[in-house]
């Protein structure tokens, strides 16, 4: 039912495409008109929930036209974070900026005069209203035709400009996101809050809408914060990522830099598969187990660290000598995905090539990649052990 | 949202409003922990032991006879094809729509003695052997008529709900339909069949007519006894203590059966026991069985109903009218203002509830305390009224009488107000119910949507929740509406002097059978009455149709 009901949507796209660029820029437009300094701030912002604390002195900044991902496990503090900003939680202490706006802190606008779009998890679409009312529910405007204009720009711009006479119930789970999509686009907000918006829908829809929204906010030029736990989802949709965990902001930076040089062993657990791998500092690079890792520079001799070890920047191979026996491995079509126990009782995770098949037990050698850590970008990352 | 601060006075309405709902309970309660000796003593040597006895008889047949018809029925209309079943699937529940004193009333005149049966067979075969019934068998099986319904829709729900892949693995092991029925089927429903025998005694519990009828006096009836007879609140007052107790151990006993599940809830929609068909002398048995249980509970008293109407209106066409108009038009006021002001209610409880914060255990143990009032008998709750009520203005006229020297007469007990009162108390429940799965609907990111789309609370309130929530909240109200409609107990302790709705006018008829002059109103209660089932189909309808859409 659901596969069925996307198709027809997909021909609408492809013979909509034109008026829908069209719409995309006058949306555009009208932010750029809207907004003089548009962009959203937060400092040393808090907020607990009785013992809990959900952030704790959070500081961040969005551009205009820039699209925040926020990733992190569940409790972490992101949903928290992204409601404060909507105006539905009041903070116990910093200052919220919406443009120029002091929005909390010092002075307290009501969500509905925020000028923020907000996308549920649950898409919250009025279930009494047709698409197109629903869409036309925020635009605030006496001029009926403007009203019907700006509407149907926003549903052109997601692709259901046939589908406004429709209730929600009567759509699929992919349309009915789009139509929440279209009702925080058209009122023309400061910033789009998109709170786990695609951890409804099938595995199988989620990538292709995932890029349709993309797409069509990138097109709208919108300002967007992203609320997920999914890494994949932060990677693929972001300019930037925030890490959160406990409240805190881990790590804020473009996603290849989140991978690369992880702030945290936090960041570098959660984002990609990452093993910590204990060793010395000496003579400019670390020693471990599996050998030396160099740096341009680093802290002095004998310092304890623990490096960040991906699985893709090992090989093994059978070795009577070697130093690791393997213990387990999963098959995952591509690729094998090794876990390797080393004589310090230490296991670390290798990805091999799919014709590498190694049993259980096999003792194996372990090298590094030698061009995963010989240049600047890709120095070796450590964190000091205290 | 902003539900910082939610403060002692914010609280104060649900507070009010619990503390009201439960007083006339804790007062039938405290003049049960403080009896008066003399009038226990007259009580047990004279009524008490035999109304106890009635009770308990009438409680057991009631129970364990629509839990047989019910079941069974439901299992038929469930499990098995035969000629007629998708009509039988909903017209079995239209009994629900005849009170149990108009059933009472209808077959103690055509039966009885003096009836136009025995008088048949006297006529045909001379003197022959009838039995009585003017009897404790007679009223409880006329109550089973009408109330198994409750059970049956309860038990059918439960029976679809009951997924095809559980009751096929049983058959793969080895079990016959028939015992996978008892050994699977009938267990899994065990909660909704608790619930659905529980309301049919509750409904047993409170009635006092049938069982005036039939000569079966129980508690219920002994309070309208001697409240009426002889004006004696004390001992009407002992005697709904007593009551009270069969009530909350029924109450208890239904929780026990439940166990852990919850009420059954007509949620999801599965393809449910694949249905056999019955061929032959089996489907025609079974559509004559349901055709007949029909027939017996809902077709013929409605026709033997509307003869004796048509002949009342052919014999006192203008003097029948005039009073009936009068009498609707108190029913319809009475119906109306209790529906209204049990929604309002309604809504003040479920928001509190909402709304949550730090008192949010107090709310919802008033709510839950509120959807108790169904179980309460009427006659406790308006003897639990009638003591407070009378002593407010007795103090009110002594107070102003000394003062000023005037009276202004009973203005709570001699007004609608009480009577108002002790019907919301007892059909907050319905309100209740469906206010809060209206309210549902309403999901906090609809609001929150809503708001960030610039909605001022005022335009949220009338563009998003009242069009979300009004026709959950009409259909609690027409609930109710029939509910007081068809009550007789309360209405019968705390109406005001000279005050007849259609339902007394039935009962005072009846009892001095005039039976034809009972007909046009008691007509008209069951046609109201088919609306909640008209209601109820629709609602069932619509989810599954809404779930098969998916």
């Amino acid at each position: 039912m659901r596969e069925n009901a996307m198709l027809p949507s997909l021909k609408t796209q492809v013979i909509t495409e034109e008026p829908r660029l069209a719409a995309g820029r006058e949306l555009a437009n009208g932010f750029a008109a809207s907004l003089s300094a548009p962009h959203v701030a937060l400092a040393q912002v808090s907020k607990s929930f009785g013992a809990v604390t959900a952030l704790a002195n959070l500081s961040l900044q969005v551009d205009q036209g820039e699209f925040l991902s926020l990733l992190g496990p569940s409790g972490c503090g992101k949903t928290t974070l992204l409601r404060l900003i909507a105006g539905l939680e009041v903070p116990d202490s910093g200052t919220i900026t919406i443009g120029e706006k002091v929005v909390a802190g010092s002075s307290w606008v009501q969500p509905e005069r925020r000028g923020v779009g907000i996308v549920f998890q649950d898409y919250a679409l009025f279930p009494h209203m047709t698409v197109f009312d629903n869409v036309a529910f925020g635009v605030r405007c006496s001029n009926r035709p403007v009203v019907s204009k700006k509407t149907m720009d926003a549903l052109r711009l997601v692709g259901l400009a046939e589908l406004g006479g429709r209730y929600p119930h009567e759509l699929s789970g992919g349309q009915q996101q789009r139509v929440a999509l279209a009702r925080a686009l058209a009122p023309g907000p400061a910033v789009i809050l998109l709170d786990e918006p695609f951890s409804n829908l099938d595995v199988s829809l989620r990538a292709r809408v995932r890029d349709e929204i993309k797409e069509i906010l990138t097109r709208a030029g919108a300002t967007v914060v992203l609320v997920t736990h999914d890494q994949e989802e932060a990677l693929v949709m972001g300019d930037r990522i925030g890490v959160l965990n406990a409240g805190q902001l881990e790590q804020i930076d473009r996603p290849e830099v989140i991978f690369h040089r992880p702030a945290t062993p936090f960041v570098a657990q959660f984002i990609g598969i990452a093993d910590l791998l204990p060793g010395e500092i000496q003579n400019r690079s670390i020693v471990t187990e599996l050998g030396r890792l160099p740096l341009r520079e680093g802290p002095p001799a004998g310092t304890k660290v623990k490096a960040v070890l991906r699985p893709d920047s090992t090989e093994i191979y059978p070795d009577a000598e070697g130093v690791g026996v393997v213990m387990d491995r999963v098959f995952q079509g591509l690729h094998y995905l090794y876990r390797v126990r080393l004589h310090s009782g230490i296991t670390i995770r290798s990805v091999q090539h799919h014709s590498r098949s190694y049993a259980l037990g096999t003792r194996v050698a372990v090298t590094l990649a030698r061009h995963d850590y010989d240049s600047a970008d890709n120095e070796a990352v450590y964190f000091i052990e205290h | 949202m902003v539900k910082r601060g939610q403060s002692v006075l914010s609280a104060l309405p649900i507070l009010l409003i619990g503390g009201l709902i439960v007083l006339p309970v804790v007062v039938v309660l405290s003049a049960l922990l403080t009896p008066t000796p003399q009038i226990w003593g007259h009580l047990w040597a004279t009524i008490l032991p035999e109304m106890i006895g009635n009770t308990l008889v009438l409680l057991l047949g009631v129970g364990v006879g629509t839990l047989l018809l019910g079941t069974g029925l439901a299992w038929l209309t469930v499990a098995y094809r035969f000629p007629g079943r998708a009509a039988f699937d909903w017209l079995l529940l239209l009994p629900m729509a005849v009170p149990t004193f108009v059933m009472g009333y209808v077959y103690m005149a055509t039966l009885d003695f003096a009836g136009p049966v025995q008088s048949t067979l006297r006529g045909l075969f001379g003197s022959i052997w009838f039995p009585e019934i003017r009897s404790g068998g007679g009223a409880v099986l006329v109550m089973t008529l009408v109330l198994y319904p409750y059970v049956y829709l309860l038990a059918r729900a439960a029976f679809q709900e009951q997924a095809r892949n559980t009751f096929e693995a049983a058959r793969a092991m080895g079990y016959s339909r028939t015992s996978a029925f008892f050994r699977l089927a009938l267990p899994l429903a065990r909660p909704s069949l608790a619930a659905g025998v529980a309301l049919a005694l509750m409904e047993a519990l409170t009635d006092f007519a049938t069982v005036r009828f039939f000569n079966f006096p129980t508690l219920s009836e002994g309070i309208i006894r001697v409240w009426h007879g002889m004006m004696d609140l004390r001992a009407a007052t002992e005697l709904a203590g007593v009551l009270l107790l069969f009530a909350l151990a029924l109450i208890a006993l239904e929780r026990l059966l439940r166990g852990r599940a919850r009420y059954f809830q007509t949620g999801g929609y599965s393809p449910g026991i694949g249905r056999v068909r019955l061929t032959g002398w089996r489907g025609w048995g079974a559509a004559g069985l349901c055709g007949l249980v029909l027939a017996i509970a809902f077709l013929v008293p409605v026709l033997q109903l509307a003869l004796w109407a048509v002949r009342d209106l052919v014999q006192a066409g203008p003097s029948t009218l005039a009073a009936y108009w009068r009498l609707a038009g108190n029913s319809l006021l009475l119906s109306g203002l209790a529906a209204g002001v049990a929604i309002i209610v309604a809504v003040v409880v479920s928001n509190g509830v909402r709304m949550g914060g730090s008192g949010g255990w107090l709310t919802r143990a008033i709510a839950r305390l509120a959807s108790t009032g169904y179980a309460i008998p009427g006659a406790v709750i308006a003897v639990g009224i009638l003591l407070p009520l009378s002593a407010i203005d007795h103090a009110l006229n002594d107070l102003l009488e000394g003062w000023r020297g005037i009276t202004i007469g009973l203005v709570l007990t001699g007004s609608l107000v009480g009577l108002i009162y002790a019907y919301v108390v007892r059909f907050m429940a319905v309100a209740y119910n469906s206010v809060e799965s209206s309210l549902e609907k309403v999901t906090p990111n609809i609001s929150l949507a809503a708001r960030t789309l610039g909605a001022s609370p005022r335009r949220l309130l009338w563009q998003i929740h009242l069009p979300l929530i009004t026709p959950g909240l009409l259909a609690g109200a027409i609930l109710v509406f029939v509910d007081v409609m068809k009550e007789l107990p309360i209405t019968m302790i705390l109406r005001p002097f000279g005050y007849d709705t259609l339902a007394i006018w039935v009962w005072q008829m009846a009892a001095e059978s005039l039976w034809a002059g009972a007909a046009l109103p008691a007509l008209t209660i069951v046609a109201v009455g088919v609306l909640p089932v008209i209601l109820l189909l629709r609602i069932t309808a619509a989810k599954s149709g809404s779930e098969s859409n998916q």
